[in-house]
């Protein structure tokens, strides 16, 4: 997916929408946006070649904002209504992005067998450790004894979901970890993790202003990893056990072959397409 | 809750002033939760049902409502842990809508199989796709097959008494069957009103003995596996699948009279205020030439469109349905005895007959009147858009229309811009 000198270039914006945010002032998720459009853009990415497909949630709103293939999908099913996509038409650029809630609470079960079954494709998952949308009840990476939630005002009192140890385990082929504060360098792990060949899962911290004002702090404790990513799963797993959650950049480069049936469609550009709908 | 207490001697010169207060329908369906004090409740938030399931949170954690709470991490998972609580032998509990109702539809069919007396408020919401959060009726009816109870409410008081009573419909051993209240997303979920809060030591009396799950035997000498596979064809397979599905047909058709003496027993305890048609309720209907028919909240603005045009010499009369499942084929066939016209309103729609559902279920009640009334299926309210008084005023005109020209095989599609 290099760009090439046949590929003409794209800006960020070619691959944004007309349709304005509906998230709330000061969200994550817009930068988030700008990140996903920008790591296109420096892949050179027609954006009729990409297919973006989120779930349920304020960040799953994000592909009615792009001019990308977009599908605001069923609750937690983003990543097998992407499977979908890309094991029928291959040549395509899948993306996957929702919220916490939407990937590792409804949708948990999907999210450990799209990393075991590791289609090439990247999953962005924006964490606020919250359901923003219904109105802010505690999600899998809530703390167990965050008490603002109407829905458990004692804490939830049970131990988090730790996304990245969990996505190790089922087989990720790549695993990285970024801040939205940070548009740049999220834009450039996103870009890393589309290249990467196989399930690539990046994990973006990305503060609910609304419903978790405190995690305005985040961006004075996010701090780069202080490793090279390794490609030896034992050695990641070790760091991803101990680390503090706040260690931001590629932690894993793993090397499984891709899952990917049958064959390539025949179908290969915009001009070919256009042929077969030829009124 | 073998016993019905039809014999009770009126109470009313006893009643104590009740409790006022201004509350929406979903704080109305918790505080109803909260008086039929269930054991366990499972929740998931989800639009327009979360400040419900959010309230019961919070009675628990003042301490007003003592049940185990599991927030679980999806509605699927949600009515499996409650059909857990419910063989453990606990009175059990949740709330959903749309979307939560359609992915809990494996472990909600087979709640009324298992004969579970399950109670469960559906904040209705309209089917997706396309995509939407507001309300409809389209996700209570698309599961209409499958064995559960519907009643629908008209005001927030009727959702508060309801729900009480949808427990001990449940739980009554003619009956065992899970029970959905209905209240329309956005307009009831939100809507704030006046209620009269029923007395918690009289709802204790007319709940009775908590008796859940009798026909699962909690023997510590004989354990029992509730619902192996059956058999196929060489074996008695077939022959215990039909027992279950005659015994869930006549669980609900037990329902129809139950739920009949259980809210006038509940309107004699409490007055006239919780006062409701258990089944159909007959709105000026006694010299009405043509009626209209409605189900939930929209009611309240039809029977004011029916009043205006009864006061404009109009013979115009309201039918409204509160039991859809069990439908109530007698006591609708009771309200239709003079009907010369029918419209009928849904706020979802049958795709099989191109009408609505309720239309539909209507004709099978018309064919058994043994004489032709010429019946329209109007829908409206979809993704919710509004039913006005003035809605209802082309409603009642078109049905008045039908008195001298045949209906259309098309629906009536009220809120369309053509």
């Amino acid at each position: 997916m290099e760009a090439t000198s046949t590929c003409p270039s794209y800006s960020a914006r070619d691959y944004k929408s007309e349709v304005k945010p509906v998230w709330c002032p000061g969200c994550g998720d817009y930068s988030v946006l700008g990140s996903i459009t920008k790591a296109l853009a420096e892949l050179s990415i027609p954006p009729e070649r990409v297919a973006l497909v989120s779930g349920i949630g304020c960040s799953s709103r994000l592909p009615a904002y792009t001019n990308v293939f977009g599908f605001h999908g069923v609750h937690g099913r983003a990543l097998p209504i992407a499977t979908g996509i890309k094991v029928s038409r291959p040549e395509l650029t899948v993306i996957a992005s929702g919220g916490d809630g939407d990937g590792f609470s409804i949708g948990g079960n999907h999210f450990m067998h799209a990393c075991r079954r590791n289609v090439d494709m990247t999953y962005i998952v924006m964490d606020n450790e919250v359901y923003g949308m219904t109105k802010g009840q505690a999600s899998p990476t809530t703390a167990p004894d965050w008490e603002k939630s109407k829905l458990t005002p004692q804490g939830t009192g049970i131990n988090p979901f730790h996304p990245l140890v969990i996505a190790l385990a089922a087989g990720a082929n790549f695993i990285a970890r970024g801040f939205s504060g940070d548009q740049n360098g999220t834009a450039k792990l996103i870009t890393e993790a589309i290249r990467h060949p196989g399930f690539s899962f990046v994990q973006l911290l990305s503060p609910c202003v609304t419903f978790r004002p405190e995690q305005r702090d985040w961006k004075d404790m996010v701090h780069p990893a202080a490793v090279d990513p390794t490609d030896d799963p034992a050695r990641a797993a070790r760091r991803l056990m101990s680390d503090d959650g706040f260690n931001v950049g590629v932690l894993f480069r793993g090397s499984r072959k891709p899952f990917q049936p049958g064959q390539p469609a025949s179908v290969d550009s915009v001009a070919d397409l256009e042929k077969e709908f030829v009124l | 809750m073998n016993t019905t207490t039809l014999d009770t001697a009126p109470t009313t010169e006893k009643r104590p002033a009740p409790q006022l207060m201004l509350c929406e329908g979903n704080e109305a369906a918790a505080l109803g939760v909260a008086l039929a004090r269930p054991d366990m409740v499972a929740v998931y938030p989800i639009t327009p049902q979360t400040s419900l399931v959010e309230k019961l949170a919070k009675l628990i954690a003042d301490g007003r409502m003592d049940a185990d709470i599991v927030d679980a991490e999806g509605e699927h998972s949600v009515l499996s842990v409650l059909q857990g609580g419910a063989l453990a032998g606990a009175r059990t509990y949740t709330a959903t809508c749309g979307p939560g109702l359609a992915f809990m539809f494996e472990p909600y069919f087979r709640t009324s199989g298992m004969r579970l007396p399950l109670v469960m408020t559906i904040v209705t919401r309209d089917g997706i796709t396309p995509q939407s959060v507001w309300g409809g009726h389209q996700d209570a009816m698309t599961v209409r097959e499958a064995g559960w109870i519907q009643m629908y409410c008209e005001t927030v008081q009727e959702v508060l008494d309801t729900t009480v009573m949808a427990f001990r419909l449940a739980e009554h051993h003619d009956v065992m069957l899970p029970v959905n209240v209905c209240l329309d997303g956005n307009y009831l979920s939100y809507g704030t009103s006046r209620i009269e809060m029923p007395d918690q030591a009289e709802v204790d009396d007319f709940m009775g003995h908590k008796d859940v799950n009798w026909h699962v035997a909690l023997d510590p000498l004989r354990p029992m596996a509730v619902d192996p596979l059956t058999g196929g064809s060489g074996g008695n397979g077939p022959e215990t699948f039909v027992r279950y599905r005659r015994g869930q047909c006549a669980g609900m058709k037990n329902a129809l009279h139950v739920i009949t003496e259980m809210h006038e027993d509940w309107a004699r305890r409490f007055g006239e205020a919780h006062r409701f048609a258990p089944l159909v309720e007959e709105y000026r209907l006694d010299d009405a030439e043509y009626a209209i028919m409605t189900l939930g909240s929209m009611t309240g603005a039809a029977k004011d469109a029916v009043d205006e045009a009864r006061a404009a010499g109009e013979k115009v009369g309201l039918i409204k349905i509160k039991t859809f499942s069990p439908f109530p084929v007698e006591a609708l066939q009771h309200a239709l005895r003079g009907v010369r016209a029918l419209g009928v309103v849904d706020r979802s729609v049958n795709f099989r007959w191109n009408c609505g559902p309720m239309f539909q279920e209507t004709l099978g009640v018309l064919y058994r009147l043994g004489r032709q009334v010429p019946a329209q299926s109007f829908i409206g309210g979809l993704a919710g858009a509004d039913l006005t008084v003035t809605t209802f005023h082309r409603v009642i005109d078109e049905t008045r229309a039908l008195l001298e020209r045949a209906p259309s095989d098309e629906p009536v599609w009220l809120n369309a811009k053509d």
